[in-house]
């Protein structure tokens, strides 16, 4: 199953993904997918690395849907993680 | 209001100096996300879902306009412009940056405020009613007592890591505006012999995975006892409750598991033990404390009742809001008002930094100057002549918070749910914005009359769906967001948790099952009776055959 990893960036909390270059970006469609159970190894050994240089907070793996090899989310959950704000039309914004 | 000493303000200054350094060595690396954890939560520091937030205390609610104008300021200059009232009379930051947080609290502390046991297995902010000091029907204020178990908690050192969290509610008056039946102890104050007062102690209440209602500890406690009965309830407690298991360690488990008379007879042996031993406060010193709290000097301020009349006569909107939002106030010629921020179609409990400032204006010009935070995530002005109540109407108009819905079906409580929330399985807001907007015409709301409806996200039950009288719990079906119904909850002086009606329902079918409890209401409804009386005539039954079909 095609895998990403994601985490919370420790000095805002924001959501990353583990994306090339072992950078960790705001947005899913550039996370690096790991297609293999020896790919996310590899990617879980980088994220963990990250988390004890103190960058990420919490990573995790999850398993992602691909549209022509854009890794997209699969569950409610990381839908909203991944749309950094909530569904519903915020008080701040015109309703 | 309680206003901070010196003592108050320099331990505040430490403690957050202390903060700022621990957040420095994080960012640093010199400390683990383990080792920080706890350390953040102390300071009511979470991560959540899209970035850290900050649960704030407001002790019992009570906020002056300078603490409600710096949460405005802070909404605006380290969060996206807005907060989120809780439903423990607290405010909630959404999207709070690590780095930020040494400066939040010390500009909360510039206004005698701060996020300490906001979070952990302590006695976290004590809540009260939020009409305290001003409601009609109240025996005695409320938030002297407050005050004090506010200061007797604050760092105690033996019930600083208690077998899990721990929530005490306080009421003086005889509508039960604080929920004290489904806290770890609720206090009812209760008139004694010879126009003297004392509390009636309850214990063992609480919502979450297992719901319970609270049981009666104790019939009538002195009040110069207060503080060594609740040492001894709370000893008892830290010594039995269940460290093994997260489900059942709150005081509930325990006092449900070797029953509420062997926990009685425990903390009765402890309390002869300790009763000397100075932990009750001497009287000049609840004297001082009560001194604070003196009641305001209210104008004489008549309404002249014929224009009063004319213009709730001549504006609907004017006059629903007074039928639901101004309730009675001790003194005649005033009002407490509730300010919703209910209007259909509106997050529940959420504010902007501009409403807060609005708000704080108002309560200034109209209220002396202080507003009440509501566990059903609403705002009140507690002393509001009824000669302003056409003015500050239309005051709160220019910043859309009249919606007179207060207690009615749009008056929703929810938990932020999902859309911020990590343990949730399921979203409340959308749901809560969906139902407002199928009640929205305020005519029809009023006419099914009052009705408390609450969503939580997630087992927890932040958003008290036990307690509901119609109550949804978000759940997760095989990864979608299902919703189970239960009816007949209630918070108040009549506690009860609700029952579940029957199977889930997907999101989208959430708003129709609504109307169809709403409307088999109606038609069961005999002489204007109210919800909960109607289902405790009908049963269950009408409304799962109209949810559910004709049984086989």
């Amino acid at each position: 199953m095609p895998s990403v990893i994601t985490a919370n960036r420790l000095v805002d909390g924001i959501v990353v993904y583990l994306s090339e270059d072992d950078k960790w970006l705001t947005d899913l469609a550039a996370a690096r997918v790991a297609d293999d159970e020896a790919g996310l190894e590899k990617l879980t050994a980088i994220a963990g690395q990250a988390a004890a240089d103190h960058i990420v907070v919490g990573p995790y793996s999850m398993a992602v849907d691909l549209s022509e090899g854009v890794p997209g989310p699969k569950s409610v959950r990381e839908q909203i993680r991944a749309a950094h704000r909530p569904t519903i039309t915020a008080v701040t914004e015109a309703r | 209001m309680y206003r901070y000493d010196d003592f108050d303000r320099d331990f505040l200054l430490d403690r957050n100096r202390e903060f700022r350094a621990q957040v420095e060595r994080r960012l640093a690396g010199q400390l683990t996300e383990d080792e920080f954890k706890p350390l953040r939560l102390m300071n009511g520091l979470y991560l959540q879902l899209h970035a850290y937030m900050l649960r704030v205390a407001i002790p019992y609610g009570v906020l002056s306009t300078r603490q409600l104008r710096q949460l405005g300021m802070i909404a605006r200059r380290w969060d996206k412009g807005f907060g989120h009232w809780t439903t423990r009379q607290n405010i909630q930051f959404n999207w709070i940056k690590l780095v930020d947080a040494p400066d939040i609290l010390e500009a909360l502390a510039e206004v005698d405020m701060h996020a300490i046991q906001t979070s952990g297995n302590c006695i976290r902010n004590v809540t009260a009613d939020p009409f305290a000091g001003a409601a009609a029907d109240e025996i005695e204020d409320p938030r002297i007592w407050a005050e004090i178990l506010r200061q007797w908690s604050t760092n105690h050192p033996e019930f600083t890591f208690l077998p899990r969290k721990f929530k005490i509610a306080i009421t003086g008056a005889l509508e039960d505006r604080a929920a004290i039946a489904f806290h770890d102890i609720g206090i009812r104050i209760v008139g004694g012999p010879n126009g003297t007062f004392g509390f009636r102690v309850y214990v063992g209440g609480g919502q979450g995975r297992t719901p319970y209602v609270a049981q009666e500890m104790k019939d009538f406690l002195p009040p110069d006892q207060l503080l060594s009965y609740l040492e001894a309830m709370l000893r008892i407690y830290n010594l039995h409750g269940r460290r093994d298991n997260i489900y059942k360690a709150r005081i509930k488990i325990l006092v449900n598991a070797i029953g509420v008379d062997a926990y009685r007879a425990q903390v009765e042996d402890e309390w002869e033990c300790i009763r000397g031993e100075e932990i009750d406060l001497p009287a000049d010193e609840v004297a001082r404390i009560q001194a604070h709290f003196a009641p305001p000097q209210l104008q004489l301020n008549p309404v002249d009742h014929a224009t009063f009349s004319k213009a709730r006569s001549e504006d609907g909107g004017f006059d629903r809001w007074v039928r639901h939002n101004v309730l009675p106030h001790k003194n005649p010629d005033y009002a407490i008002v509730s300010i919703a921020f209910k209007e259909p179609g509106r997050p529940p409990g959420d504010a902007t930094g501009e409403e807060m400032e609005h708000v704080a204006d108002a309560a200034d010009r109209y209220s002396r100057g202080e507003v009440r935070v509501t566990y059903t995530q609403n705002l009140i002005l507690p002393n509001v002549a009824r000669a302003d109540l056409a003015d500050l109407y239309e005051d709160l108009k220019s910043a859309g918070l009249v919606a007179g819905n207060t207690d009615l079906i749009t008056d929703i409580i929810a938990c932020p749910g999902l859309d911020y929330c990590n343990l949730a399985n399921a979203r409340s807001l959308p749901i809560a914005q969906d139902i407002t907007e199928r009640f929205a015409d305020p005519e029809r709301a009023e006419a099914v009359g009052e009705l408390r409806l609450n969503i939580s996200g997630c087992i927890n039950a932040c958003g008290h769906h036990h307690s509901g009288h119609i109550g949804i719990l978000g759940v997760d079906k095989k990864g979608t967001e299902h919703y189970q119904i239960t009816l007949g909850g209630s918070p108040g002086g009549d506690a009860a948790i609700g029952d579940i009606v029957g199977p889930s329902f997907p999101a989208e079918d959430v708003p129709d099952a609504i109307e169809t409890i709403v409307d088999t209401y109606l038609a069961q409804r005999r002489d204007g009776e109210a919800f909960l009386a109607t289902y405790a005539r009908v049963g269950a039954d009408p409304f799962k055959e109209a949810l559910y079909g004709t049984p086989r």
